[in-house]
């Protein structure tokens, strides 16, 4: 296909897998998505692990966790279960949630299915609403042209006011572009503009009210934001967090590695 | 207000607040949230997608129609299954037969050149009749039906088939009142069943999930798949003539697999109705386009992930339970070895399952892993004395039919025993930490052992009922 001189330049760099060599790291990058959009098989390429990818939905219930370096920098990848929403409460969809909330990533990497954007977009916005820092993954080109589509990854950008790259995350097309973005947006040589629900006046007043006063209850919660919009929708699972001290748990927890099991489900790769 | 009382903020006053806040912003502000969410990513996708071609007629779509229709579905479905079966066993059949030629030859050969060099015989016998033929007989007998399955599965699990078997087998889940993924989960089972309790976790609802989980054991795993196969062609598909053996071997694997989704479906609905009462919860399943499935990647799962992971779990405790037998057949207390005892002690209680005290000897023994109740059982049956050496897996059934009284009845008590019984060690584990009580974990292993009892008893019992043997 089409791949851009800048992908083969010399000058351009490197990727290095760095398995489960995660002890040392600079950056934390999450890979969220829907359930079989090829999370695993970005995470397998770029780590060089082989958690274990299977054509169906919900093939990865736990979090995974490898490295790979990129111009010089080491990231810890984490691959998150693929999940619909981040609003219900199964228990793989709660691990993907509580992370992009508390786990701090310096960036989400949202991987889309090139085939069924519009499904895709929901989980992108939610995602935006918690973080600024998102980079969408366009992923399974190869299918979409397949099947006739294309899509216009501009508009998609310019829409979503976050960057948008299309890949083929089986064949490699288009990841060096998505691993450039995604280091570029981290330090913020990308500015992004995520579409948020600006919503009334009144809803804005009380969104700030309320996410203030969570400020103050919880220090250093990085998404007061997010948690305030969903505590005035009665989100029972986050009041339920808040009163019995959950929330605060998982801020001075998540930064940990946490799962024990993660490091040996990748290793295994049986999950 | 808020701001001048930080200090003594509690986590009521915020909720209290967020409570009173929600009124001003009206009442569709809830259905707001949601609908400005699906509406932008509508707006979003139309501006962005744009349809080339006209496809008329998706591939997928079209096949999807034959695979997942009403009529179609579940013939196709174990049509599919039994092809696996039938290649596995036909394939598996001769390199079977050479490996343990091979391996046994050799076990005579170093045996032989230790009785040469003057190496006392209890360390002969330990090492080469113990140790090392527990490990022969693991990778004779299993090796060669997992080189075929595991790739042949991992094909139709690359290919996106298994979620359409979810798919057809909903209705028969949401009848039993557990959760449509359940069919998901059990699939996954088939794999392996503490991955498949695991996997339980796309499960919303703790009730269903919990059925999902105490019911996933009654699919064999990829553990039993081996031992259900040799059984299947060595002593049920042997009692038919040859040319329709191997039809007959796939196809009581296939009845195996049957029964175990019956009892999967029996046992939940069973649950759903008493100690985990409920309804069962909608969901929507996704069908993932099919994909041409990766060679490499099949090749790496199904040999790496499965095979050698499968087979090097067996030798780790083929080893010292071979190691364990030789000793239970060699050590003699008052004129017959500790098998002989155990066995005989077990034999009343094996005999009313339509078993035998050593096949359940050899399940004791086999209790870390499931993979290994064959190979246990031959290396009792030898060890008991009656048999030094078998030269092939054609004497086996001379062996075990001629000399120890194996009817049709104790091979097939022997599947179904093998498919209902307790899970194995670390699916119990698995069971534990995932229901984070002890409970639980004993209920699995509790309603699959009784189960397994009754049943074997019960087609015992009709079997000599009806003279049958």
């Amino acid at each position: 296909m089409s791949s851009s001189p800048c992908e083969t330049c010399p000058a351009n760099a490197h990727l290095a897998q760095m398995g489960l060599k995660i002890d040392k790291y600079d950056r934390i990058v999450a890979l969220a998505g829907n359930p079989n959009t090829g999370k695993s098989t970005l995470f397998n390429s770029l780590t060089g692990l082989n958690q274990h990818t299977g054509n169906w939905p919900g093939k990865t219930v736990t979090r995974a966790e490898g490295g790979y370096e990129f111009n010089g920098i080491r990231y810890k990848l984490v691959d998150l279960p693929g999940t619909y929403s981040l609003l219900s409460a199964s228990q793989d969809e709660e691990v993907a949630r509580n992370f992009i909330l508390f786990g701090q990533p310096d960036c989400v990497v949202v991987v889309t299915d090139a085939t069924a954007l519009e499904r895709n977009l929901n989980l992108v916005l939610q995602v935006m609403e918690i973080t600024h820092r998102v980079v969408v993954a366009v992923n399974l080109m190869d299918e979409a042209r397949r099947k006739g589509l294309e899509v216009d990854v501009r508009s998609l950008s310019r829409d979503l006011g976050v960057p948008a790259i299309p890949i083929t995350a089986r064949t490699g097309e288009g990841v060096q572009t998505l691993l450039t973005t995604i280091e570029e947006v981290i330090s913020e040589k990308i500015q992004t503009k995520p579409l948020r629900a600006s919503g009334t006046v009144e809803f804005r007043q009380a969104v700030e009210e309320l996410s203030g006063m969570i400020t103050g209850l919880i220090p250093n919660i990085p998404n007061a934001r997010w948690l305030a919009i969903r505590l005035l929708d009665g989100d029972a699972r986050v009041e339920q967090a808040l009163l019995n001290g959950e929330l605060a748990d998982l801020v001075a927890n998540q930064r940990q590695s946490d799962l024990r099991l993660s490091s040996k489900t990748a290793l295994a790769g049986n999950q | 207000m808020a701001t001048l009382s930080d200090q003594n903020l509690t986590p009521q006053d915020v909720l209290a607040r967020a409570q009173a806040l929600r009124p001003r912003l009206g009442a569709a502000f809830r259905d707001e949230i949601v609908k400005s969410l699906y509406g932008e990513a509508e707006r979003i996708a139309r501006r962005a997608v744009h349809r080339l071609e006209d496809k008329k007629w998706d591939l997928d779509q079209r096949i999807d129609r034959i695979v997942t229709s009403p009529v179609w579905g579940l013939p196709i479905m174990l049509l599919l299954l039994a092809g696996v079966f039938w290649i596995t066993i036909v394939g598996s059949n001769i390199p079977s037969q050479m490996l343990a030629n091979a391996f046994f030859w050799l076990e005579g050969v170093l045996a032989g050149l230790f009785t040469n060099w003057g190496v006392p015989w209890w360390i002969t016998g330990f090492l080469w009749h113990g140790v090392y033929r527990g490990l022969a007989w693991v990778v004779s007998v299993m090796l060669p039906p997992m080189a075929i399955f595991f790739p042949l599965f991992t094909i139709l699990e690359d290919l996106g088939y298994l979620p359409r078997v979810a798919f057809n087998l909903d209705f028969l889940f949401k009848r039993a009142g557990a959760h449509g993924k359940q069919a998901l989960t059990m699939a996954m089972g088939f794999g392996c069943n503490a991955a498949g309790v695991v996997a339980t976790r796309v499960i919303d609802s703790p009730r269903e999930r919990l059925i999902a989980i105490l019911t996933n054991n009654f699919v064999p795993c990829n553990g039993r798949f081996p031992t259900l196969i040799m059984l299947a062609t060595v002593f049920v598909a042997a009692a038919f003539p040859p040319v329709v053996a191997s039809f007959v071997a796939a196809g009581s694997v296939l009845a195996v697999v049957l029964i175990g989704v019956f009892f999967t479906l029996l046992v939940s609905w069973a649950l759903s109705r008493t100690f985990l009462k409920g309804e069962a919860s909608a969901f929507t399943l996704e069908l993932p386009p099919y994909r041409r499935p990766n060679v490499g990647r099949i090749l790496y799962t199904s040999f790496i992930d499965r095979t050698i992971f499968v087979l090097l779990r067996a030798m780790q405790t083929a080893a010292p339970a071979g190691a364990v037998i030789w000793m239970l057949g060699n050590i003699y207390v008052g004129g017959a070895s500790l098998a002989n005892h155990i066995a005989n002690f077990l034999d009343p209680f094996g005999l009313l399952l339509g078993l035998d005290g050593v096949i359940l000897l050899a399940y004791i023994i086999a209790i870390p892993a499931n993979e290994i109740v064959v190979p246990t059982m031959l290396m009792v049956y030898m060890g008991t004395g009656m048999m030094t050496d078998l030269p092939g897996l054609d004497m086996l059934r001379t062996l075990l039919v001629g000399q120890h009284d194996w009817t049709l009845l104790t091979a097939i008590n022997l599947m179904l025993f093998s498919l209902l019984h307790n899970p194995c060690a670390t699916t119990i584990l698995t069971i534990y930490k995932e229901t984070r009580s002890a409970k639980w974990a004993a209920a699995s292993v509790i309603i699959t052992l009784g189960l397994a009892f009754l049943v074997t008893f019960t087609t015992a019992s009709f079997a000599r009922l009806l003279g049958w043997v």
